[in-house]
């Protein structure tokens, strides 16, 4: 593979360089599919049959927890980004880590969320509106879980193969991903949340 | 007895218990046949494992046309069923269930990875690079849609056919009116095969954008690569609205929510708007790269440069953009207002435009072209005339006012049919001939070729014309029969000829294809039609590598350029070969995901979960997994490039 020095680490190959491009065009795929899932949103928020409404169910306090907890995430894997470009591992990998209990941290306060929805009698299957919310913020929150396991294994292979061609561009995408499901919350954050909250 | 009571079908005929039977038959003498010849070794070496996009390409387009067959024979059951009216061959439940089958089959596993072959042969060689972006998710793509398309299949023999349209709509396709397992089948086929098309789309899309030969600029592209890429984008953005709607589906027929039900809070229209907003974009897909077919045959066999080369490119681009703002015009009548309409029917007639376009800059490089009629040039010059037809009737389904008489009758399906068929089928079988040299180093035969194209096309005229007559006297779609005070049996019984004429036009392909087989001479030269684009100026057969050198480009016409204004293609030396390493990930990956939504169409809750590990260690297994691929060296590039030279 010929190696391009005057770039960044992880573009510095033909191959390194199609990676990334073929991810970003992913992420256009994602956007349609979250798109796809507000509009689903947007439809059903009012149609609550017998069930209740989002104003009714809805907690501010661990959805601002959240909020804050997965906002800080996608800082430290910039972070992480910036002292990879610096070649610092140890400090990237540290940096790395919190970002993924961070991540952790966001997926527990969800799972509690659920179950107080399901308490509440907000289930999958009570009404349309019901089944639109958590399959939205679920196809979310296994975003983050897939994101979890991905990130444990690129920590594994900075760790055994150091800061290389292939482990910074693994990285890289990897940071691509965790700010675009930052980005997705902002969106269930405001339009979910706070406006359901407001209604 | 519960258990297995699932797995049986739910209206089982002589002709299912016969297929049983023929597929037990045929299965076990592949089996047995690899194994007497020894041939598992070759198959897993050469075919199973492979990333080469030349080898997927033909896996792709075996797929195709054993798919087009199993379309076929559920097309000619249909028409056998109207030849007469009151006619009791099929039972409604049995007609319903071949509908739907029919136009998944030759939408989703026919026409698509016919579009996949042409895609994955042509791209990479049309702009001198060695492979695809992502070789093994190329691989990964064609065993997703391979295991997508047999998990339908077998549906009509474990647990029942899907029997809602291949529309599926809701609340028809929910579990109420839809009680056997069929949808759960048309779900995760669809899911499996669309995951993979939504790869091949990223790939493609990657692999134009930096993978093209040097002085290659956009706008030197050739036309069939600059279809691909429009039509790849179209891909991106609209399969995973599809991810969407079927997950939707899933959960409304396995988990009882409420998306798509008529009672707390669902909304069956939502299914609707979403499945088009997929499904109309989805005709595009096909017609492009078949657009782009054309007029790569239309430019070497009147031997003149394209005509409107930006033009056409332009068209592609609108086409690409209007393609999402149509798809309420396939509810026009559903009660959605005037405005809504109004809007709708002028983006859907507004698409004639730009395909009018197209259709002028082919006539004018028609015009002054030192014309050749070959089989793929006759099939080219057939098509123009059929499909206008087709495209003019579209227009008028397009007022929407005027679709409250010809909504939902025979007269939608002439249209689409004679759209679809000269459209993309006609691009398929005349891309077949024209690139058949290119997937098998030798020619089909262009007398029984030329025979096929008049079968077909006039069979085609005689198929579906009745049906627009039919049509606007009111015979409804998808009704399995009909009275005969109606008046229909004469339009009925003259598209069952045809649609027989069109059997016996695929059945004269499949013995060109055996004859030429046989006794087409092995001797061609590279480039037999004197064409014009780079896939022609590779050895035949093709190396594994393509281009022994990266060729560099000057023009929009790049070899034929270097054939006749000398031009000089290769002007490097030649240097080692970076190549990918096969691999049995995506195959094994493909097998997994089959036992996954086998499981899921069953809710057998244990495999599924078993399976999702599976497909998570194989990801694992991937990210973990060092492998660079290997070289080819100059001693040994030599090697081949010398035996092909002696060849030519």
């Amino acid at each position: 593979m010929k190696i391009d020095n005057s770039r960044p680490l992880e573009y510095g190959t033909l191959q390194n360089r199609a990676n990334i491009l073929g991810f970003w065009i992913f992420l256009g795929a994602e956007i349609m599919l979250f798109g796809t899932l507000f509009a689903g949103y947007f439809t059903l928020v009012d149609r609550t049959g017998n069930g209740p409404t989002g104003a009714e169910i809805f907690e501010i306090t661990p959805v601002m927890l959240e909020t804050f907890i997965l906002l800080t995430s996608s800082f430290t894997i910039g972070l992480a980004i910036h002292a990879m470009r610096l070649k610092r591992q140890k400090v990237m990998i540290t940096f790395f880590v919190i970002t993924l209990l961070l991540g952790l941290g966001f997926l527990s306060i969800e799972i509690y969320e659920f179950m107080h929805y399901y308490h509440v009698g907000a289930g999958l299957q009570t009404s349309a509106f019901t089944a639109i919310l958590l399959t939205t913020l679920g196809t979310h929150g296994a975003h983050v879980t897939f994101g979890i396991v991905w990130g444990v294994l690129i920590v594994s292979q900075i760790k055994k193969r150091g800061i290389t061609h292939e482990t910074t561009n693994k990285s890289f995408i990897f940071s691509l991903y965790w700010h675009f499901l930052d980005v997705v919350w902002i969106f269930i954050f405001s339009f979910v949340y706070l406006k359901g909250l407001v209604s | 007895m519960e258990f297995f009571e699932r797995f049986a079908v739910p209206h089982p005929s002589p002709a299912i218990y016969a297929s049983m039977v023929a597929i037990v038959l045929v299965t076990v003498g592949i089996i047995v046949g690899l194994t007497y010849f020894k041939l598992w070794g070759y198959l897993w070496r050469e075919w199973l494992t492979t990333v080469d996009h030349k080898k997927i390409a033909i896996m792709y387009l075996i797929s195709a046309i054993a798919m087009l067959f199993r379309g076929g024979v559920d097309a000619i059951m249909m028409r056998a069923q109207l030849a007469q009216p009151e006619n009791t061959l099929l039972d409604a439940q049995h007609y319903n269930e071949i509908f739907t089958t029919h136009g998944l089959v030759m939408i989703i596993f026919m026409a698509m990875p016919f579009i996949m072959a042409f895609m994955n042969l042509l791209v990479p060689l049309q702009i001198g690079a060695r492979d695809v972006a992502f070789p093994r998710l190329n691989a990964l793509s064609f065993w997703l849609f391979f295991v997508g398309a047999m998990l339908l299949n077998i549906s009509f023999v474990i647990g029942g056919s899907p029997d809602a349209g291949w529309t599926s709509y809701f609340p028809l396709a929910g579990n109420e009116f839809s009680e056997s397992v069929g949808t759960n089948y048309y779900m995760f086929a669809l899911q499996i095969s669309g995951l993979g098309t939504l790869i091949t789309g990223i790939n493609f899309i990657t692999t134009i954008l930096l993978f093209r030969a040097p002085g290659m600029t956009l706008m030197k592209m050739p036309m069939f690569t600059w279809s691909a890429l429009t039509a790849n984008v179209i891909i991106v953005f609209a399969f995973p609205v599809l991810t969407i709607a079927l997950l939707m589906g899933t959960m409304d027929r396995l988990f009882m929510t409420n998306f798509f039900t008529t009672t707390n809070g669902g909304m069956d229209m939502l299914w609707a708007n979403f499945f088009w907003v997929w499904g109309h974009p989805e005709v595009y897909i096909l017609i492009l790269p078949a657009f782009g077919i054309y007029s790569e045959i239309i430019a070497t066999f009147s031997q003149r440069n394209l005509y409107g080369h930006k033009s056409m490119v332009a068209s592609m681009v609108i086409i690409s953009l209007l393609s999402f703002l149509v798809w309420t015009h396939h509810f026009f009548t559903m009660g959605q207002g005037a405005l809504t309409n109004s809007i709708f029917s002028i983006t859907t007639m507004a698409i004639a435009v730009p395909t009018g376009v197209k259709i002028f800059n082919w006539l004018f490089t028609l015009w002054k072209g030192k014309i050749t009629i070959s089989t793929p040039m006759l099939y080219t010059l057939l098509f123009i005339p059929i499909f206008t037809i087709g495209g003019v009737t579209g227009v008028m389904l397009g007022m929407s006012a005027a679709d409250y008489q010809y909504h939902n009758t025979m007269f939608l399906v002439a249209h689409f049919h004679m759209v679809i068929i000269p459209g993309v089928v006609f691009a398929m079988l005349a891309g077949l001939h024209y690139y058949w040299p290119k997937f098998f180093n030798f020619m089909l035969n262009d007398k029984l070729g030329k025979i096929e194209a008049w079968v077909i096309s006039m069979s085609t005229l005689l198929a579906f014309m009745p049906m627009f007559f039919s049509g606007l006297d009111g015979q409804a779609r998808r009704m399995y029969t009909y009275s005969e005070s109606t008046g229909f049996t004469i339009y009925n019984m003259i598209s069952f000829v045809g649609a027989i004429g069109l059997a016996s036009g695929f059945v004269l392909l499949v013995y060109n294809v055996y004859h030429s087989t046989r006794y087409a001479t092995r001797n061609i030269p590279s480039d037999p039609w004197n064409a014009r684009s780079l896939e022609w100026a590779t050895h035949t057969p093709i190396p594994e590598y393509n281009f022994a050198i990266v060729p560099t480009v000057d023009s929009t016409e790049a070899f034929w350029d270097a054939k006749e204004n000398g031009h000089v293609l290769y002007r490097e030396p030649y240097t080692k070969i970076h190549m990918p390493n096969n691999s049995g990930m995506p195959f094994i990956l493909g097998c997994i995901f089959f036992v996954w939504g086998f499981s899921f169409v069953f809710a057998l809750w244990i495999p599924v979960l078993i399976s999702t590990i599976g497909i998570f260690a194989c990801l694992i297994h991937r990210s973990l997994e060092k492998d660079h691929g290997r070289y080819i060296e100059v001693e040994e590039i030599k090697k081949i490039e010398q035996a092909a030279g002696a060849r030519r």
